[in-house]
């Protein structure tokens, strides 16, 4: 199936035959770098391949459109709870730039003892079945050909089923995953030794696949009290987990720290967050690096998430970053929705293209002073650290005694730490000895393995494992009857089958929207009214998910979030057909032939000139390039004035912008010029059109004119509607 | 037990004052290896349910099949013999396909004895 960039991904016939479906390729892709590119008019110094399809950033539209794509691969996290309609989202996140598409697992999957199978629901993630990987594997080859850049798919391997999660990663072509055993002991209490063994035979899984990993660290920077106390301890559990995965057989360039700047402003964000990242850059030379944003000091600000997230890439741009996640702007206020998704990306991609070659401008002062100072003062305290974990008696004893996550900046210790016993947590006491005759007859298996000896590979004692033929998995489609993607799709035909339209966040027709209103009123006030407001509107359940006060008597500006339970039905909408400029050479052939000019100023008391000159100047590709004739007589110029002067050059048409719109001045103006032609009896003999910000074409054939043009008009429009007003050509349509 | 104290890493950190940038980072990465070592060796010799798992869906059970097997070897406490390693014993000593006997021990049709019998003195 090719997709069709004007049509929707057709979901149901991506679940068909899913069965048989296998992946094209196993394994991590990084982006193709390209040397010194040149991209429309620029010389770029770090960026890669560029797009087959995508949509360039919205101020591309004055160059030309380019895309340039920045060197890291750049990652989106969807998990909505329902991975039909994820896909969606992933292609539009892909279609901005996206590369790496990590998909977030249900609450509780970490707990859940074995695989889950089918297509339930899930709650602030999606169970990771191997239905759902399957399907979304499916779509995202569609997708990658479609923008004609790979896509990496990413998961999480943790929990305790964490080394089946691994084969079934390996199994469906899973490019890249999570896996740290920290985070399994720490943040999900899973038990300590049992979280380790796992983790060794996932890891050795996910190397014979060359997955790409990914670690936990950042989780303490989001965990701890004071996120930039934690910056020692961080180099601890990046320490623990890289050296565990290299001796379980993962090689160093699929191991990938996951790092956060610490802290964000109003701390002075690069001043602590720079010599933290440089030292572990120095540490770490031989990984890779996953550069993550800070959501540890987010609030429901939009614009301030989108701040730190700027210099968040600025950290990446002067240090490093192998793949740069995004964080969504909203995970402040909601569970991420579609167009956050997107703007997050277009951040980091904006942001990058903008820095482009940035240390071929800039040094930094890495050899002496604070900067020398700091990130060794780091790596000291780190090794202390690990000095301790030795003389407590190992790491397992030090997770017992709370070293782990304590506000100190290590080897202070506020005894604030996260404890877990060693025989405590969920599957405590379950890991069992390998006897001497322990066998897995099974290819990458980790650890102790007494396999009869002369064999090519362990698994030709069985006839081929999975990992060799995938012949063998045995697929399991759905478990419940319920709960599952059919009979969720069931729901939504309207929306995909009979042209119904809904406004949605994350699932089709869920009907969110979300409205901004300013309050002129103290906070308390503006947000209970911010919601009977919105009630008013017709909105149901409405929430306010933003509020910030402008001055505390003032006003508070507040979002408001609610949903609509109506639909559109979009057959029955009035779009008016948006006209094709004609070719350059029919524009300009018929100007020579009829010698067209035109009369064109700014009316009433209003000065603004740039739209015009736009529309006219032959510098900016306006009317004149063709040949036309213009008149121009400037800003504030009464309607009177231009009246006179078509009839003194006998233009073939008259031009007016009218910006200004307050008291509903542009419809006066333009009104006012059709009643004067219409007065002096040449109404017939000439084409008039007005253009402005707040004026569009309906509203100006209202008030008697032509044509009416808001933003976005170019000379090619206004020309091609004259000529083809003169030759006739709207008559024949009628 | 988690303790309080005050920040002493001036004091604490005298004996690395003299490394060189490089000798620190040696230091960084023996201690790392030094901690995660016991923890590899742990892994080396110990499994779990989860693991023997893997080694089922890997053998091409499905995770249904594979947990009610590895149930089973839990059970007749064999699972320091590989549940893989259970599978394909009774597959050799029946001659039939791993498939059908795996299916066949999950669905509870030996007994404990039966599948401890497997691993009695002879050769695995």
């Amino acid at each position: 199936m090719d997709l069709n960039p004007e049509k929707k991904i057709d979901i149901e016939e991506i679940l068909k035959d899913i069965k048989s479906y296998r992946p094209r390729r196993r394994g991590w892709t990084w982006r193709k770098k390209v040397e010194d590119q040149k991209i429309g008019s620029f010389q770029y110094k770090e960026t890669s391949e560029g797009l087959k399809n995508s949509v360039p950033l919205p101020a591309a539209r004055s160059f030309n459109n380019i895309d340039p794509q920045p060197e890291p691969v750049i990652t989106t996290e969807i998990a909505s709870g329902r991975f039909e309609d994820d896909i969606r989202r992933m292609r539009m996140a892909a279609w901005h730039g996206a590369d790496h598409i990590m998909v977030i697992r249900t609450a509780g999957q970490s707990h859940f003892d074995g695989l889950i199978e089918g297509t339930p629901e899930g709650v602030g993630g999606i169970p990771i079945t191997r239905k759902q990987i399957r399907a979304t594997r499916k779509a995202l080859d569609y997708i990658e050909d479609e923008v004609g850049r790979p896509i990496n798919f990413h998961s999480y391997v943790s929990g305790v089923a964490g080394s089946e999660i691994a084969v079934l990663f390996a199994e469906e072509g899973v490019n890249g995953a999570h896996q740290d055993p920290q985070y399994n002991v720490l943040y999900r209490d899973v038990n300590m030794y049992r979280s380790f063994v796992d983790a060794a035979a996932a890891k050795k899984i996910m190397a014979s696949t060359g997955m790409l990993q990914i670690d936990g660290a950042h989780n303490a920077n989001a965990t701890a009290r004071q996120a930039w106390k934690v910056m020692p301890e961080l180099f601890v559990q990046h320490a623990i987990n890289s050296m565990f995965s290299v001796k379980a057989g993962m090689p160093k360039d699929k191991i990938s720290l996951s790092t956060v700047p610490p802290v964000a402003p109003p701390a002075p964000d690069l001043r602590l967050n720079l010599p933290y990242a440089i030292a572990l850059r120095e540490l770490f030379d031989e990984f890779k690096f996953r550069a993550q944003q800070n959501t540890k000091y987010m609030e429901s600000s939009i614009r301030e998430a989108t701040v730190t997230h700027t210099l968040n890439l600025l950290l990446s741009e002067l240090t490093s970053a192998d793949l740069q996640s995004t964080i969504t702007p909203d995970e402040g206020r909601n569970v991420p929705w579609h167009y956050f998704n997107v703007q997050a990306v277009d951040t980091a991609k904006q942001a990058f293209a903008g820095m482009d070659g940035l240390k071929d401008l800039i040094e930094l002062k890495t050899d002496e002073g604070y900067l020398k100072e700091k990130s060794r003062e780091l790596k000291e305290r780190a090794i202390l650290f690990m000095e301790e974990i030795l003389e407590v008696g190992g790491y397992f004893q030090a997770v017992a005694e709370g070293f782990f996550v304590d506000s100190g900046e290590y080897p202070e210790r506020n005894g604030d730490g996260i404890v877990r016993e060693k025989d405590g947590g969920v599957a405590a006491n379950s890991i069992v000895e390998r006897d001497d005759d322990y066998m897995a007859p099974v290819c990458d298996h980790f650890g102790y393995n007494n396999l009869p000896e002369d064999l090519d590979k362990p698994c030709d004692l069985i006839g081929g494992c999975t990992l060799h033929n995938p012949d063998k998995i045995d697929f399991i489609d759905e478990l419940d009857p319920e709960d599952n993607v059919e009979k969720r799709l069931e729901k939504t035909e309207d929306f995909r089958e009979n042209d119904m339209v809904k406004p949605e966040v994350q699932w089709l027709g869920d009907g969110w929207v979300n409205i901004t209103m300013f309050i002129p009123e103290s906070e308390a006030v503006a947000e209970y009214a911010s919601i009977e407001i919105a009630k008013k509107m017709n909105l149901n359940d409405p929430e306010v998910i933003h509020k910030e006060v402008m001055q505390p008597a003032e006003g508070t500006v507040c979002e408001v979030k609610g949903w609509v339970d109506f639909s559109i039905d979009k057959n029955k909408l009035e779009i008016p057909e948006k006209e094709e400029a004609l070719p350059y050479d029919e524009i300009r052939g018929f100007v020579d032939e009829n010698s067209l000019s035109v009369v064109a100023a700014t009316v009433g008391k209003d000065e603004h000139s740039v739209g015009m000159r736009e529309i006219i100047d032959i510098k900016h590709g306006g009317i004149e390039r063709f040949g036309i004739k213009v008149t121009y007589l400037g800003t504030s110029v009464p309607i009177s004035k231009v009246v006179d002067a078509a009839i003194e050059t006998n233009a073939d048409a008259i031009l007016i912008s009218t910006i200004i719109s307050h008291n509903e001045v542009h419809r006066t103006n333009m009104k006012k010029l059709n009643d004067l032609c219409v007065e002096k009896g040449i109404r017939d003999d000439l084409i008039l059109i007005a253009g402005g910000t707040q004026v569009n074409n309906e509203m100006a054939v209202k008030a008697g004119l032509d044509a009416g043009y808001g933003r976005g008009t170019h000379g090619d429009d206004v020309a091609t509607f004259v000529v083809k007003s003169l030759r006739g050509d709207y008559n024949e349509e009628e | 037990m988690p303790i309080n104290r005050e920040d002493d890493f001036e004091e604490r950190r005298s004996h690395l004052e003299g490394l060189s940038d490089k000798e620190l980072k040696a230091r960084f990465w023996e201690l790392a290896e030094d901690v995660i070592d016991p923890l590899i060796d742990l892994s080396k010799t110990h499994t779990s349910a989860s693991i023997e798992r893997s080694v089922l869906l890997r053998m091409g059970f499905n995770s249904l099949d594979a947990k009610a097997i590895v149930n089973q070897v839990v059970q007749a406490d064999l699972l320091g013999k590989g549940a893989g390693h259970v599978v394909y014993k009774m597959a050799k000593k029946e001659d039939r396909s791993i498939k059908e006997v795996g299916l066949d021990i999950g669905n509870e049709k030996y007994d404990k004895e039966e599948l401890k019998k497997l691993f009695d003195g002879g050769e695995s």
